[in-house]
């Protein structure tokens, strides 16, 4: 098996179980069998094993866990999408700036990302959430503004190489302003690794996410975030394995996904690679 | 070479003092304050007695001559007291330093212990059953959430198995065995929050020697080596892994972050007394002298790290220690 279509294969199941988790959780009203907060608090309603009218099972206050994982989707997904539409608007603009003018702006913005990338980046995360106060929000918002220095170095990389190009120069003898010529002229060519990164940053910031959940940082019960139900579970690991395993395995799922498609995008645009094949 | 080292040296400052910044505004913009932490809306404590708490910490004045005031006592190493128990910071971030680097250092050697074989292996053997098995486990590493992961040990070796100690570093009992029973005990302790903290890691590295493994072998000094009539053995170990190895030196210093983040998850589930459970404490206890020791302690060993593997480099590779004089 050649390795591009071992690639092809990856990047399909990665899109797959993505689809499949954005749909369901896009018409989690529709799919979901239960209403995802309804508790049932007698004794045969809690900690029911997985059956066929509780996929799997139900928690320690008697809600559905299969319905509860369709509206933590929407959390963990939401969360991962957001933070990197912000890392990657601030990436792309920081990256762009820096290749483009070099110099003063260039140095300056450059120690700036150093300083980010040495930075105990999930110490200051706790620390900004649990001063602001846990919400879905603010944890999508700090995530996106704690991971864009990988991306910045990508596009000023990009933009190092392509502001010598012949286009360029041409753009800028027929005096066309400098902000279109980094958005509209460099930045399109600069994309490839821009998608790569952006795709496995998804991944990464759904397993913040689900960290901070597991602190009690992230979302706040009683709404359901894989992360939470995770946590809410670990106390009854001894006798109620599912309300531990489902959130886990949907995590490892969902994020090996991210880096399957991201890893498989690399290899498909990187020229070095491509003319191995 | 001295100059390469004085300078690496040198480029810490400017990023200590900027992270310290960040960390100092942040702090203290966000809603929220130690006075209303410890008394809320106690009504026994007055506002004159509140507003004295903030003088004795200088939490009254501007936030530039706070930080001043911070960096004017950091030059003498004097990290200032806790808010909480007023002992000086300096001295719960030392009692909690030792347990930190322990953890970190095993999992580091694990981590190159395991990863650079298994990498370089799969990268030799491209395409074989070994290959994709360490392939799929790379990606399940990447992806796997390592509190989930620390969980499930905790549950199988700890509860159902009753192998392994799953909290703490010392029993209370520590104290009353033999040398030799004690390092014993604490290496008994460590098992499973070295296996989570290294388990990303272990991910990350092994990749990147794969990769460089197939890189290097692309090299046309291999097909020399070869050409000469050299032994496999002597092309792979000597000629190729030796090359391999030099950017993962660099590898190693750049997960140092990750390792040290990860601490602050770990040290909380596993109850290790390091600091990062003292910057988890700290933070939940708005302690800022602490959660700024610890900051700066965290971003100090990453520096560390880095360094450390930036001057390895330069050991290893004559083009950076030559290119610097």
């Amino acid at each position: 098996m050649t390795s591009f279509t071992l690639t092809m294969k990856r990047i399909i199941f990665g899109i797959f179980i993505i689809a499949v988790m954005t749909l369901t959780a896009v018409f989690a009203p529709l799919v979901a069998p239960y209403d995802p907060l309804e508790m049932d608090l007698s004794p045969e309603g809690r900690l029911k094993p997985p059956s066929p009218e509780h996929f799997f099972g139900t928690d320690n206050l008697g809600r559905d866990v299969f319905s509860r994982m369709l509206y933590g989707a929407r959390i963990s997904l939401s969360v991962g999408f957001i933070a990197v539409i912000i890392s990657v608007c601030i990436g792309i603009l920081l990256g762009g700036l820096s290749g483009y003018y070099g110099g003063r702006v260039d140095a300056l913005i450059m120690r700036f990302v150093e300083v980010m990338y040495c930075f105990p980046t999930f110490f200051l995360i706790m620390m900004v959430i649990t001063f602001l106060g846990p919400s879905i929000v603010n944890v999508m918002v700090v995530i996106g503004l704690t991971s864009w220095p990988g991306l910045c170095r990508l596009v000023r990389a990009e933009f190092l190489s392509l502001r010598e190009r012949d286009f360029v120069s041409s753009a800028k003898v027929q005096g066309i302003p400098d902000r279109r010529i980094i958005f509209r002229h460099i930045l399109p060519n600069a994309m490839a690794p821009v998608y790569v990164s952006a795709t496995l940053s998804v991944g990464a910031a759904i397993l913040v996410e689900s960290a901070l959940s597991f602190l009690g940082l992230g979302v706040q019960i009683p709404r359901p975030s894989w992360g939470n139900i995770l946590t809410a579970g670990k106390n009854y690991l001894d006798y109620a394995w599912w309300l531990t395993f489902f959130p886990g395995i949907a995590i490892l799922l969902t994020v090996l996904s991210f880096n399957l498609v991201g890893e498989g995008l690399r290899e498909l645009l990187d020229p070095r690679l491509r003319k191995r094949k | 070479m001295k100059y390469y080292i004085i300078k690496r040296l040198l480029l810490t400052i400017p990023m200590l003092i900027g992270i310290s910044i960040i960390m100092f505004v942040v702090m203290h913009l966000a809603p929220g304050d130690p006075t209303s932490m410890r008394y809320g809306l106690n009504p026994e404590v007055s506002q004159g007695a509140r507003a004295n708490f903030n003088r004795m910490y200088g939490l009254d004045e501007p936030l530039h001559v706070q930080y001043g005031m911070w960096i004017k006592r950091l030059l003498t190493l004097d990290f200032g007291r806790s808010l909480i128990d007023d002992r000086p910071v300096i001295d719960k971030v030392a009692s909690r330093l030792p347990a930190t680097v322990l953890l970190q250092a095993v999992s580091i050697l694990l981590i190159i212990s395991i990863a650079i074989p298994l990498g370089a292996a799969g990268g030799l053997k491209r395409g074989s059953f070994f290959d994709k098995v360490t392939t799929v486990f790379v990606f399940v590493g990447y992806a796997m959430p390592t509190f989930w992961l620390a969980l499930i040990l905790i549950f199988i070796f700890g509860f159902k198995l009753g192998w392994l100690p799953v909290s703490g570093m010392t029993p209370w009992y520590a104290d009353y065995l033999p040398f030799s029973a004690k390092a014993g005990d604490l290496a008994w302790h460590l098992v499973l929050p070295v296996v989570t903290t290294a388990f990303g890691g272990l991910a990350a590295l092994s990749r990147y020697s794969r990769s460089s493994m197939i890189e290097v072998l692309r090299e046309p000094y291999i097909l020399t080596a070869r050409a000469k009539g050299l032994s496999e053995n002597r092309v792979v170990f000597v000629h190729a892994l030796k090359n391999a190895l030099l950017p993962i030196v660099t590898i190693l210093g750049l997960t140092l972050p990750a390792l040290i983040s990860g601490s602050f998850i770990f040290e909380t589930i596993f109850a290790w007394p390091g600091m990062g459970r003292l910057g988890y404490e700290a933070i939940m206890n708005y302690d800022y002298p602490v959660i700024m020791g610890v900051g700066v302690m965290a971003t100090l060993l990453t520096l560390l790290g880095i360094f450390i593997s930036d001057v390895l480099y330069a050991v290893v590779d004559p083009r950076i220690r030559l290119g610097g004089e």
